[in-house]
């Protein structure tokens, strides 16, 4: 079967796919925000809450013995998809955000102190920035951004002179970057860090979709990412670390399910993964999370990236054809992410215009503000990111429904 | 009476977008307007007046005349929100301030454009509503 088939075989399992918008057959082109689900994932989350919702890890009920077997499958789904060491290392979050400030609060306050340095990418998404700046605000930490090249690729001298100047503890990078698209060196950033003698952080938010991510191969201390980008439900994403690591860790929430036992005179905790996850969890979005991984290892990766990166360049030479357009991240390796700027419009107006030809994108600075201001685009960007059932066919109609929007504005 | 002005200027706004059916054709008419709002003084586009959304920038100015009644004038970097806030400009601006505080603003609604007034402040034009309800109100507590 080819490559360009994939979207074929596949948008019969994403409903919403087949809706209109203001009268316009929807084309959803805001998958790096979240992507939809397919009928899978939907089913799982019906069925549980149908037929065996309970408690997970306490009933000694049938129930939830179901619920929480089926939980428990996720966490291992998710080692397995990552090539984890083994499976206590993965430690369920309400996301890629919950995870980092996990990072931040537990290991973060415990390592940190007056004046160490914390370095991160100029490309994070706020994520990735905004917990290390409350954690060096709290410690009298500094967070100091590494630079990036004008075409959007991380610029690694400067990453090698900020780990021999500033000597940090930590380092922060994204594996692929939300606004760009840029897929980081991220084995050679952290191989460099831990040479330096720092503790890295992945950020694989936008990389679980897209690519076969390897916690072996990438030789990370930490890795986060969310299902909701991956196909599954919102509320659901993980944490990776290094056992030892975790063993060392304080917990961070406290409550039920994280203890070992609790008196008044004191209380002792659980092991990990349990010791980071205090109270109930999002049981139905942890099932479909799983759900969702199978379903994308059921297509394959591999097959996913090329028809996406195959999108990527159709959509980039199709948009060069727009007078006065400048696509904003040209980097060799990208994944399904085309961000933009037209001369003398603001992307506010083009997305809403986009909008009502049933386009979805989205416009604005993405939850990269700094990148922005550093790239010197004070209003943003418009992004089009794709996914495996994204056709050319939609790429086309989003270029012709930008030039009508275009012509409206001048 | 100032509530009055406000309401026959909603309805006025309610009728000439009823004109348009078609989504597109709104929003080709609020372009039209946006282009037609007239220039914000420059000096008072400044950060002082910089209503900032987390997408367009809003500028906002507000003058007290001597009879209690307010005058606006507001400007963005985006011309659809610019349509917008003239359009806010256009039903409030003029009026006595105990009105603006009081008035019930329901056209953006009637006329399909609410989304426009997300809570979050996607554009800014949440926020320029809440100020300036809140100028009016202020100045009417002061006069009264």
């Amino acid at each position: 079967m080819t490559h360009s088939s994939l979207p074929e075989r596949i948008r019969r399992d994403f409903p919403i796919l087949s809706r209109t918008v203001h009268g316009k057959p929807l084309v959803y082109l805001d998958n790096a925000a979240s992507a939809q689900k397919p009928l899978a994932v939907i089913e799982a989350q019906r069925e549980y809450l149908s037929n065996y919702h309970a408690n997970i890890h306490r009933g000694a009920h049938h129930l939830a013995q179901l619920a929480t077997e089926a939980y428990e499958s996720t966490r291992q789904k998710i080692a397995n998809h990552i090539g984890a060491y083994t499976t206590d290392e993965v430690i369920f979050t309400a996301g890629s955000t919950d995870a980092i400030n996990l990072v931040a609060q537990s290991w973060g306050r415990t390592n940190i102190a007056e004046g160490d340095t914390i370095l991160v990418t100029q490309m994070e998404h706020h994520a990735n920035i905004v917990p290390w700046q409350m954690l060096c605000e709290e410690k009298r930490a500094r967070l100091i951004p590494i630079a990036v090249h004008p075409d959007g690729t991380l610029d690694l001298d400067d990453l090698d002179q900020a780990l021999r100047q500033h000597e940090p503890k930590l380092v922060g990078v994204v594996h692929a970057s939300n606004t760009l698209g840029t897929i980081n060196p991220v084995e050679a950033v952290c191989r460099a860090a831990k040479a330096a003698g720092a503790i890295t952080v992945v950020d694989g938010s936008q990389a679980l979709p897209h690519l076969a991510i390897n916690m072996q191969t990438i030789g990370c201390d930490f890795y986060v990412a969310t299902g909701h980008k991956a196909y599954g439900p919102t509320g659901v994403g993980f944490l990776w670390g290094r056992k030892a690591l975790l063993n060392a860790m304080p917990p961070w929430r406290g409550g039920g399910e994280m203890i070992h036992s609790v008196s008044f005179e004191g209380t002792t905790y659980n092991e990990i993964p349990h010791k980071f996850e205090a109270g109930t969890p999002h049981i139905s979005g942890g099932i479909a999370f799983g759900v969702a991984l199978d379903w994308m290892n059921g297509i394959g990766l591999e097959s996913i990236h090329h028809h996406e990166t195959e999108l990527v360049h159709h959509a980039q030479s199709a948009l060069e054809t727009i007078p006065n357009l400048k696509v904003i991240g040209t980097a060799n390796q990208k994944v399904g992410v085309v961000s933009m700027v037209v001369d003398g419009h603001h992307p506010y107006d083009l997305g809403t215009l986009l909008d009502g030809q049933g386009i979805a994108v989205r416009t604005g600075h993405h939850c990269t503000e700094p990148l922005m201001a550093h790239m010197g685009l004070s209003s943003g960007t418009l992004r089009m990111s794709f996914a495996a059932y994204t056709t050319r066919e939609e790429i086309d109609r989003a270029v012709i429904a930008l030039e009508r929007a275009i012509n409206m504005l001048n | 009476m100032s509530a009055d002005l406000i309401a026959s200027r909603q309805s006025e706004v309610i009728e000439e977008f009823s004109l348009f059916d078609d989504w597109m054709d709104k929003y080709e008419h609020l372009i039209e307007l946006g282009k037609d709002v007239p220039e914000i003084d420059s000096g008072k586009k400044t950060d002082e007046h910089l209503i900032k959304g987390c997408q367009s920038r809003v500028w906002l100015a507000a003058d007290e005349q001597h009879d209690g009644t307010v005058t606006f004038t507001a400007d963005s970097d985006a011309i659809i929100t610019k349509g917008l806030v003239g359009l806010m400009v256009r039903v409030l601006s003029g009026a006595e301030a105990q009105a603006i505080a009081d008035a019930d603003l329901q056209f953006l609604d009637t006329i399909g454009l609410h989304q426009h007034l997300s809570p979050t402040g996607s554009n800014g034009l949440a926020s320029m509503v809440k100020q300036m309800k809140l100028y009016a109100a202020a100045l009417a507590a002061r006069r009264s």
